[in-house]
């Protein structure tokens, strides 16, 4: 029926954003700890990471704004507690960018850090994207959606 | 059935009016009177089985409600109790043996944790997690926080996990205090798997390192960290020689004595006894293998502690520590980088209260904590004093067992410098007791009552008191300065001791006079109101304020006398808080010392000594959100000092300093008591007494489930003495020697509303005060 049919969709969407090597392990850990005590936490958790990740977002950008030689420390210090947000729920992209702006952050290449967070960025609001359209599902599919491991 | 009513009814009249009463029943016993009485038995005795069924069916289900609500008590309880893995094993009496299994089953369930991490998402993935796992979670997004956390609840956690990199406080110096003071294990986390940063969170002494994301998988097993932590400590207290296998009990009882709290002690106690047949194997198996690393205990820390003082602490390199130290097994490194720490350690506490000089003295590692809460406590919050209250628990113990000459006396030194500063103290509190008293004075209303109530002894009456209340400080002061290990608690001694000497004499005579029925307390409040106005101190106000005081000593010392028994559980039956009962004590004591002084140097310290109780009162009052735990604390460092309150109580300089700050109370095992006592006197005793009494309830409560501290036993030795005397004070006779003995009651509150309507029943007559008895 409709739930059915919706709980396919969604089922497929979850596949789809593993395969785009968007979610990892850690998506499916967040499933896991999903219950019926705890319907929509994986929900939650992701409205409170890109709740509290943007204010992160805004920081770096700002000293990547401030001045000419860029703070690579503090930079990195940013990046790493993004980073350490992001892996929590399974972003695999936005890490992998992570990893990349720290690199180039070490390296002292500016340009390098500049292109990796616009990089970064876009990952990070495609993935925003694509994890609420998948939540909306899940809501439409109702509670019995709990974590199912597609792969 | 009228007419048989009628019959009764002129039976029984003609019984009443019939001059042989014995001949009138026989001639009830008519044939109708038979027939009815057998009626009347029979369904009598019907109606006695169904009303026995039912209250018994009452009483079971009860029964089991109580046991059902002991069993999922509130966090709080099964918190503070012996070994935190939920309630089960703690409170229930009658699935002892069941409980102790569930426990040992279901271990690791429960396990408390604190989750510290500056993420938000991290956090509530990492508190789902571990909630999963069945632990008990607690979130905090500051180091900081996470720290003052850590300090109130002293036995709150059993582990605690923190990040690497946050913004207030750097992961690994929050791991250096919690390793300092606590004694946790910790866990740092880090999305950063670099080599350098897991280095150094094994340097800095983790137990383990996790890297971000966290998986489930590895929180499942952070238990074995709690575990081996307690056996690493175990097998360090038997390495250093202080225990042996079999004293395994007795030791934790030591331990208690000198670990930072009692409740810690018995933590620790419940949690070696709990395990001891888990691991009994587990340590076999250990002792054959390499020690890890050493555990700083207790002992060892004392031992580390005494060795850099003699060598100074600018020149202590950790080969001559490790000489004077002496101990097999323990290497130059252990003790280099245990010296690391500290250092950092003072240099912390230097940074926050330079004048605590004594604290290198009686510098325990499990106390560390508490004293340095204590150290910076001057303007206190009653939190830090909670936690502080641990600590004089465990050194009130100390002393007290000290006084009694049982204990080694580790005070020498810091005596004289004690003296020094308690006589500062005394200075402050003195100005504030004028403040003190007019607050009162605007209180309690009620107590005017008082001033119709006559007097008879006001002068000697008076000077009793001053008397007592000098010998009394000087009583405690003997008891208690041998065994101070804590500075603070040094002080109050010291302080109690200059005054005493002052004095000199007194405590014989009056001893046994001193009644301290319920009663004596509304003729004393009378005598106390009358002294205090005829004495001119303060004016006449002083009276009534002081009056709700002694009231509820004597209402203390009433059930206190009646109970044979010394120790502080006596007070429980009553309901009333530990502190009350060592305020009771503290007015027995008092007794016991007011005897010939004659001084009228004395009023003004009894002055102060009211000042005090009212000072305590209003801390109390201010501290209702203590936590159950925290009076249970207080509780418990109050049953252990019951001794040293009274002195602290009558001793001027004592009573001064208690009021002037609650750091002061904080700081001293006294201060503990004093809190609540304080808070218990000064704010309108009466409303104190009204917030009290459900408060004390439930601490009483709480504190009976905790266990009391072994050390307390010593202490009957000189409880009994008050016992006694607070047994012959009741027996005392004349109305002008209650009064007297009443005045240096002065107690709590909580007994303030009924000593009101006592007073007001038996108006200000003496023989009204025996008959309360």
């Amino acid at each position: 029926m409709d739930r059915n049919q919706s709980r396919r969709q969604l089922t497929a969407m979850k596949q789809s954003l593993f395969d785009q090597g968007l979610l990892d392990e850690q998506f499916v850990q967040l499933e896991e700890l999903q219950d019926d005590a705890n319907p929509n936490f994986v929900e939650e958790i992701v409205t409170l990471y890109y709740r509290d990740s943007s204010r992160l977002i805004s920081n770096i950008e700002q000293a990547l704004k401030e001045r000419t030689p860029l703070d690579f420390n503090k930079l990195d210090t940013l990046m790493h507690q993004f980073k350490g947000s992001s892996s929590s729920i399974g972003a695999k992209k936005v890490k992998a960018e992570c990893n990349l702006f720290r690199e180039y952050c070490r390296a002292g290449n500016a340009e390098g850090c500049m292109k990796s967070f616009q990089q970064l960025k876009k990952e990070y609001a495609a993935l925003r994207k694509k994890l609420e359209a998948y939540f909306q599902l899940a809501r439409q599919a109702g509670p019995q959606e709990t974590a199912c491991r597609s792969k | 059935m009228e007419g048989f009513s009628i019959s009764t009814s002129k039976i029984r009249f003609l019984f009443l009016s019939s001059p042989i009463p014995s001949l009138r029943f026989v001639e009830l016993r008519g044939e109708r009177q038979k027939k009815l009485l057998n009626l009347k038995y029979v369904k009598r005795r019907h109606c006695r089985v169904v009303l026995f069924l039912f209250v018994f069916c009452y009483c079971f289900c009860y029964y089991w409600v109580g046991l059902g609500w002991v069993w999922f008590g509130s966090p709080n309880r099964s918190m503070n109790l012996t070994n935190g893995k939920g309630s089960m094993s703690t409170v229930t009496t009658t699935s002892v043996v069941k409980s102790t299994d569930a426990v040992s089953d279901q271990f690791p369930v429960g396990l408390r944790v604190l989750v510290v991490d500056d993420d938000p998402t991290c956090l509530m993935i990492l508190e789902r997690m571990l909630r999963t796992c069945l632990y008990e979670v607690t979130k905090c997004n500051r180091a900081e926080a996470a720290l003052s956390l850590l300090r109130e609840n002293k036995n709150g956690f059993d582990i605690v996990i923190s990040d690497v990199h946050m913004p207030d406080m750097d992961g690994f110096k929050l791991l250096e205090h919690i390793g300092l003071e606590m004694d946790l294990p910790v866990i740092m986390m880090s999305a950063d798997d670099g080599k350098n940063v897991v280095m150094k969170g094994v340097t800095h002494g983790a137990c383990d390192y996790l890297i971000k994301p966290v998986r489930i998988e590895a929180l499942k097993n952070i238990w074995q960290h709690v575990v081996r932590k307690r056996k690493n400590e175990w097998k360090d207290t038997e390495q250093s020689g202080s225990a042996e296998e079999g004293d395994r009990q007795p030791k934790a009882s030591d331990d208690a004595d000198y670990s930072s709290s009692a409740n810690e002690g018995s933590w620790r106690n419940s949690k070696k006894r709990r395990e001891e047949e888990e691991e009994v194997e587990e340590r076999d198996d250990s002792s054959t293998l390499k020690k890890p690393r050493v555990v700083w205990s207790v002992e060892l820390h004392q031992q580390f502690v005494a060795a850099v003082d003699q060598l100074g602490i600018d020149k202590a390199v950790p080969k001559k520590i490790l000489e004077l130290m002496n101990v097999p097994g323990l290497t130059r490194e252990n003790v280099a980088s245990h010296l690391q720490k500290y250092r950092l350690y003072l240099r912390r506490l230097s940074g926050v209260s330079q004048h605590q000089n004594n604290l290198n003295n009686s510098f325990l590692s499990s106390q560390e904590a508490t004293f340095g809460t204590i150290a910076t406590i001057n303007g206190i919050d009653l939190q830090t004093l909670a936690a502080a209250g641990q600590l004089p628990a465990q050194s009130l113990a100390t002393l007290q067992a000290a006084g009694l000459g049982r204990s080694a006396a580790k005070a020498g030194a810091p005596m004289p410098l004690m003296d020094q500063r308690n006589l500062f103290s005394f200075e402050n509190p003195r100005i504030r007791f004028g403040e003190g008293q007019q607050q009162h004075l605007s209180t309690s209303k009620p107590m005017n009552l008082l001033h119709g109530i006559p007097t008879n002894m006001e002068p000697k009456q008076l000077a009793n008191l001053h008397q007592s209340t000098q010998s009394l400080g000087s009583l405690n002061v003997r008891v208690n300065a041998p065994g101070a290990q804590n500075n603070p608690l040094l002080m109050q001694m010291a302080q109690s001791q200059p005054r005493a000497q002052m004095l000199g004499e007194n405590t014989g005579p009056r001893v046994p006079r001193h009644p301290s029925s319920l009663g004596q307390h509304t003729i004393s409040n009378g005598i106390s109101n009358g002294i205090l106005s005829r004495n001119g101190i303060a004016g006449s106000n002083r009276g009534p304020a002081f009056n709700p005081a002694p009231q509820s000593s004597s209402l203390l010392n009433f059930p206190m006398n009646q109970t044979s028994e010394m120790s502080v559980s006596n007070t429980f039956p009553l309901g009333s808080s530990p502190g009350i009962s060592s305020i009771s004590t503290k007015g027995s004591f008092q007794e016991e010392v007011t005897s010939g002084i004659k001084a009228s140097s004395a009023f003004p310290s009894y002055d102060i000594f009211n000042e005090l109780r009212h000072q305590k009162s209003r801390d109390w009052e201010i501290n209702p959100g203590l936590t159950t735990y925290d009076a249970s604390r207080h509780a418990n460092s109050l049953q252990s000092t019951i001794d040293v309150s009274p002195s602290v109580l009558v001793h001027q300089g004592f009573s001064s300093t208690q009021q002037t700050s609650q750091s002061r109370d904080a700081t001293m095992i006294g201060k503990t008591m004093f809190s609540m006592g304080d808070g218990l006197e000064q704010g309108n005793l009466q409303n104190s007494g009204q917030h009290l009494n459900p408060l004390l309830l439930d601490n009483s409560m709480r504190v009976k489930a905790e266990r009391i501290p072994g050390s307390l036993f010593p202490e009957h030795y000189g409880q009994e003495d008050l016992m006694s005397a607070l047994l012959k004070q009741q027996e005392g006779i004349g109305p002008a020697e209650n009064d007297f003995d009443f005045d240096g009651y002065s107690l709590d509150n909580i007994p303030v509303i009924w000593l009101m309507s006592n007073i007001l029943q038996s108006s200000g007559s003496s023989l009204d005060a025996q008959d309360l008895e």
